[in-house]
């Protein structure tokens, strides 16, 4: 074996591995650097204010957001109420009831339907709810949020409960509990680390859309409660407001906005998987 | 007995094994109906989602026909809709990404798989997947005024002064467009890759690699050599799966991408994509004509990445269930 050989293939080696590494530091890298942006834009403009009031008439100081966060926690929860329970069922069906073929037809659509992208999701739901109810609504906005939520939440449940060991269902079958009972007092509480990761991680998924708000939730500079009355505003809604508009009050309180957002999705997603590693 | 009713009995016996619970109680088939119909909904949603969308643009199919992909006037007055620069806007943006997304997310995955010791393993990947969980709303905010500026000061104007008679980068730097588009996308699908890639490296045995190192190659030989090609449509489906999510992403890139219509080989021109036109224009859309071509954009979105994501599944798919992955 000649030496110069060696000593070549041994150089590539080196060189293709560093870059190997040069790329896992370059992802790492963008990550600190968008959110060193946000976290010191961010807290530099956070204020009480921001929680409490109201959107000020363009282009004057002061008010908050205070709206927006209702908003949220009031789509986001709407998602998960319908989205949740709905895709935990269809994860049940595909992990207890649905023959082979079935169950692989809906998987494999879940699959792609986690694919399409979310604006789309807004003008479905646009057409089919929001047209219908002749308004914007924050129950529009909740359905959208759970049709992107269900298809994630039906995947990550079956996954979950195929963990639970056959054994345990036949316990409980040879006691003679019915086959229903078995899977809401059995197999549910013993998937329900992973069923609640996944609920969380869905959760996170749905409070940081954007895209399928702008056609159903609509925006709303007031505070509004209502479900099913009429616009409303969400935290991501109001910084893509901001952000693109002319005012640099504004600009300040989408940084403001966006580190709240950005540590409620992580704070979310964090807690996620500390439930799923938790040692019991 | 008779030939057929052993048959019979048989096949009683396999449905009994296949499903060992069978019960006849009335809870039980209430709760058999609900999950299914739960079960069912997903593909019921998936074509409600496509008639709904067809239904929605039919107007807009009629009127124009196959015309709408290949004009490039998009004029709300002249009530005049083509859609050729929002698909050519979608596709180059995309394509930029991809270029340079791809190589350093194979070079991350590579590094978190076949280098990285395990305690550097998990922070790495975990930070990766917090990459992916940023709202797209706070990257498009990060995008407008922390990467748009710098496309434009520390990126186009090089470019243009060293390499204007390239087309690509000639033109005036705005910072909005085609360029910026293509770098917050890559930045977008870049965890997504990696996260994917990762996976399915991880899958490879390890006598794969002990064979290729037996035989005296080095670390890389080992990789180029075994690794990679074993799980070589792994690796095509997660830059599908990210193209997939790049052709549909919305908010970062209508931030970014400056609303442009024209078609024009410059990147540093602003531009458009398909998901960007309707999310910008959906509620000024003021007539009926005008919102059925913004949903024909939408359908043709959705058939778009539909396509990708099928691809892209059947391949993930076949990687992981290749009998050889399973044994591992």
């Amino acid at each position: 074996m000649s030496g110069f050989a060696y000593r070549r293939r041994k150089t590539t080696s080196t060189l293709v591995l560093g870059f190997c590494a040069a790329s896992a530091l370059v992802a790492v890298g963008v990550l600190a650097l968008i959110l060193g942006f946000v976290l010191a834009k961010g807290i530099s403009s956070l204020n009480v204010d921001l929680f409490t009031k109201l959107p000020r008439p363009e282009g004057e100081p002061g008010g908050g957001v205070a709206n927006s966060m209702v908003g949220s926690l009031l789509t986001v929860g709407i998602a998960a109420l319908i989205g949740i329970p709905a895709g935990v069922g269809a994860g049940v069906f595909l992990s207890e009831y649905a023959g082979a073929r079935l169950g692989n037809i809906i998987r494999f659509t879940a699959d792609v339907l986690t694919g399409v992208p979310s604006i789309v999701v807004g003008v479905f739901v646009y057409g089919m709810v929001v047209l219908k109810m002749g308004h914007f609504s924050a129950l529009a906005a909740g359905i959208a949020l759970a049709i992107i939520m269900l298809p994630i939440m039906a995947r990550s449940s079956e996954e979950m409960l195929k963990l639970v060991p056959r054994s345990q269902r036949e316990a409980a079958l040879a006691l003679g509990i019915t086959r229903w009972r078995t899977i809401l007092s059995v197999i549910i509480p013993a998937a329900r680390r992973g069923l609640v990761t996944g609920g969380l991680l869905a959760v996170a998924r749905a409070g940081g859309e954007t895209a399928p708000l702008i056609f159903t939730a609509l925006g709303n500079p007031f505070l509004s409660l209502s479900v099913a009355g009429g616009p409303i505003d969400a935290l991501p809604l109001r910084i893509y407001r901001y952000a693109t508009g002319p005012y640099s009050e504004q600009h300040q309180q989408a940084w403001a906005a966006s580190f709240v957002l950005v540590m409620m999705v992580f704070a979310i997603s964090l807690t996620a998987r500390l439930v799923l590693t938790r040692r019991r | 007995m008779s030939e057929g009713s052993r048959g019979s009995r048989e096949a009683t016996a396999a449905l009994a094994v296949r499903r060992p619970w069978r019960t006849g109680n009335t809870g039980d088939a209430i709760a058999r109906v609900v999950v299914a119909a739960l079960g069912l909904s997903v593909l019921a949603l998936a074509g409600l989602l496509i008639y709904e969308l067809i239904d929605k643009s039919w107007q807009s199919i009629t009127e124009f026909g196959l015309g709408f992909i290949t004009s490039t006037t998009w004029d709300q007055v002249a009530r005049k809709f083509g859609a050729a620069p929002a698909i050519y806007g979608t596709l180059v943006s995309s394509l930029i990404a991809l270029v340079l997304a791809v190589p350093v997310s194979v070079g991350a995955a590579i590094f978190l798989s076949e280098m990285a010791p395990p305690w550097l393993r998990n922070p790495f990947s975990f930070l990766v997947e917090m990459l992916a969980a940023l709202p797209s709303v706070v990257l498009g905010l990060w995008g407008i005024y922390i990467l748009v500026p710098w496309v434009r000061d520390a990126v186009e104007k090089p470019l243009r002064s060293h390499l204007s008679f390239i087309p690509l980068f000639d033109g005036p730097p705005f910072g909005f467009g085609m360029l910026a588009a293509g770098l917050i996308l890559a930045i977008m699908v870049l965890p997504i890759i990696t996260a994917i890639s990762r996976d399915v490296m991880l899958a490879v045995p390890n006598s794969q690699r002990e064979a290729m190192l037996a035989l005296g190659a080095t670390r890389w030989e080992v990789i180029s050599g075994a690794v990679l090609p074993y799980c070589r449509s792994g690796l095509v489906g997660a830059v599908i799966l990210g193209l997939g999510r790049a052709l549909g992403e919305t908010m970062a890139v209508t931030m970014v991408i400056g609303r442009g219509y024209n078609i024009t080989a410059s990147l540093f021109q602003p531009a458009s994509t398909a998901a960007s036109t309707v999310a910008s224009e959906f509620n000024e859309a003021a007539y009926g004509l005008y919102v059925s071509a913004l949903v024909e954009l939408a359908l043709i979105l959705l058939g778009i990445t539909l396509l990708v994501n099928v691809l892209a599944r059947l391949l993930v798919w076949r990687v992981a269930r290749s009998p050889e992955v399973i044994a591992e």
